[in-house]
């Protein structure tokens, strides 16, 4: 007990240098924090996405349709448990900064298969029954203080054009990391509106989204699924919805290294800082390690002395970096929300701040305990202040 | 060895290396300190003094010799062996005091039982106790920068005798202290040999500090001169 109060008492005896020591892993631990979190938030719709659903799309490119009438064929494979579809809309709401992802889907099959997005019930209804109704994310609602029963009108950029649309309906989602900014509105209200101008892309969907009872299974699906158009005019790719979404988000393998390799020196420069600082405190009390000694205290005690100071000091800047990790994280999603739906601090990040500080206090501490163990008492004693 | 010999040190040698260079410090050393005796080591500066006592207090080897306290050979024990004797046997008093700074006089005193297996109720007791001693049971909460050097080397002694020890060593207990407290800190080791018959090593330049002892031997060159009794009463 007396050494763990005696390392805490010298952990705090300059408080300048400590605090400053305290103050640059904060530093480096909430930079490592925020670029973990900017990763993840990148990566949040592969994670988010279901193990239950397969995306079909035309095999040439995602910007070429496929007909609608493959959602026929699609439901009778064997282990189909439902079909969806939808078109991507890239629509523009007044402005190109304003950017959302927005799509026009057959809203019924897809919120049966979306059963991770909530709405309520008599919003819900209302949605289906309003033909140019629209569902936003509550995330998206709450960015541009949209209300149920407010009008939006998006400029067309695939389908050229103002549309209106009437919001209806606001969805959640039930997990922390659902995408809460997308637009989705009825692709009946597409549909019907290109037969009467652009007859010729009508009855065209962009990709179909299909529910599957046995995630195991999804491989097999997926090539019933793209065997039944082989050689037809518009051949199908189909896959699970994580590799359809990696497809979009993927960063090249250098980007990631570069990423690894700036954490890494980030814990080197750590290292030096914390180093520095214990080494340097440890050599000023060469001569209280000295008494120590004298006294009758062994080895491990006096390694508990030193390694428990320099533990205790990453250990305060990896607890105030942690604690600053969250507030910075959510200012960072607030002005960053447009492009990252989803921005939390994943408990993984927060293993590795611990597992990265208690690392660099041990090693900070292993030059100094080696020369303290080493050093002779009567040469310990001699140096005086 | 004599019955009631405490220390018998023989044929003891020690050089430092600097290089290739060799410096003897000590020659072939031999004496006998007696249980209860009040030993001074005089001597000119850089004669030895502090090496001779430092190797009987177990914190430095000898490159030959034995050195024999109570029935132990210290120069034949290990490093932790050595450090678990220094814990039980020697009691030591440093010039410039050596108190730990972040600690209170109580917290200092306490630190050589924090290896032994006593509770903290008894722990308390023996450091009251020791404080009581030296007449600083009053500053028990004070940090050594709110103390006088004389205080400080009053508690350093209380932490020296809290174990009660085999041998009280000192080196130049007086020696940063004015003449006031220096008298005041040998009137204390005069005291704790007379009363409670600690056998105290002291390493002095002082002469008045050495008519405390019952015995002064002087160190020259590494050459131990013959003891030097003197009547104290
Ligand atoms: N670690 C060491 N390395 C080399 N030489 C040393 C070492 N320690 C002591 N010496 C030398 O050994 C000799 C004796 O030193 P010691 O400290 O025992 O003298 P002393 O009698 O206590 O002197 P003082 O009265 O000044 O304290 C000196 O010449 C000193 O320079
Ligand atoms: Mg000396």
């Amino acid at each position: 007990m007396q050494i763990i109060k005696i390392l805490f008492k010298n952990a705090f005896r300059h408080k300048l240098r400590t605090g400053l020591t305290i103050l640059s892993i904060t530093i480096a631990l909430l930079a490592f924090g925020l670029l973990r979190t900017v990763i993840n938030a990148w990566y949040s719709g592969v994670e988010a996405s279901s193990a239950y659903r397969l995306v079909t799309r035309n095999a040439v490119s995602i910007i070429f349709p496929l007909p609608l009438s493959y959602k026929d064929r699609i439901r009778q494979v064997d282990g189909v448990s439902g079909v969806s579809w939808g078109n991507w809309f890239g629509g523009v709401y007044i402005d190109e900064k304003n950017f959302f992802a927005n799509f026009a889907v057959d809203a019924k099959s897809y919120f049966d298969l979306y059963r991770e997005y909530t709405i309520p019930d008599d919003q819900k209804a209302a949605f289906f029954r309003d033909r140019k109704g629209f569902v936003a994310g509550r995330k998206l609602a709450e960015r541009f203080g949209w209300k149920i029963g407010d009008t939006i009108v998006l400029k067309g950029t695939i389908f050229p054009g103002n549309w209106e649309f009437v919001m209806r309906a606001i969805y959640r989602g039930r997990e922390a990391n659902a995408d809460e900014t997308v637009f989705m509105f009825h692709w009946d209200y597409l549909n019907e509106s290109l037969k009467k101008t652009a007859p010729t892309r009508a009855d065209q969907v962009g990709f179909y989204m299909i529910g599957v009872k046995d995630p195991g299974r999804a491989v097999s699906i997926s090539e019933s699924i793209d065997a039944l158009f082989k050689n037809s005019f518009a051949e199908t790719i189909t896959e699970t919805e994580k590799a359809f979404t990696l497809g979009f988000v993927a960063m090249s393998d250098t980007i990631i290294t570069a990423i690894q390799l700036v954490s890494f020196v980030v814990i080197v420069i750590i290292l030096a800082v914390v180093a520095n600082t214990v080494a340097m405190s440890v050599r000023e009390r060469t001569n209280e390690y000295a008494v120590f000694k004298t006294l009758g205290f062994g080895g491990w005690r006096i390694v508990g002395l030193i390694l428990g100071e320099s533990v205790v000091i990453t250990m305060m800047g990896c607890a105030v970096g942690i604690a600053a990790t969250y507030p910075a994280s959510a200012a960072f999603g607030k002005a960053m929300g447009a492009y990252f739906p989803v921005f939390n601090v994943e408990a993984e990040t927060i293993v590795l701040d611990i597992v990265f500080s208690l690392v660099v206090g041990v090693l900070a501490a292993v030059i100094p305990v080696y020369r303290t163990l080493k050093m002779k008492i009567a040469d310990g004693l001699r140096m005086i202040e | 060895m004599d019955a009631g010999t405490i220390v018998s040190i023989h044929k003891l040698c020690k050089s430092y290396h600097r290089g290739d260079q060799t410096i003897p410090v000590l020659s072939d050393i031999s004496f006998d300190i007696a249980e209860g005796e009040f030993l001074a080591l005089m001597g000119p500066s850089g004669s030895g003094k502090s090496t001779l006592l430092n190797l009987i207090a177990g914190i430095d080897q000898p490159d030959s010799g034995s050195i024999v306290i109570g029935d132990v050979d210290v120069t034949t024990l290990t490093e932790t062996e050595l450090a678990k004797w220094r814990a039980l046997n020697v009691g030591f008093i440093f010039q410039f005091y050596n108190l730990i700074p972040v600690l209170t006089a109580f917290e200092n005193v306490e630190l050589p039982l924090l290896l032994t297996p006593l509770s903290r109720s008894e722990r308390k007791a023996h450091v009251e106790m020791a404080l009581r001693v030296v007449g600083l049971a009053d500053r028990m909460d004070h940090y050594p920068s709110q103390l006088s050097g004389g205080q400080e080397q009053r508690v350093a002694i209380a932490r020296a005798i809290v174990t009660d020890p085999t041998i009280l060593v000192a080196d130049e207990p007086t020696g940063d202290l004015d003449r006031k407290s220096a008298e005041e800190i040998m009137d204390l080791m005069d005291r704790l040999n007379g009363e409670s018959k600690k056998t105290i090593i002291m390493v002095t330049h002082d002469p008045r500090a050495a008519k405390k002892a019952h015995v002064i031997r002087h160190l020259d060159k590494g050459i131990l001169t013959n003891a030097d009794h003197q009547d104290t009463l």
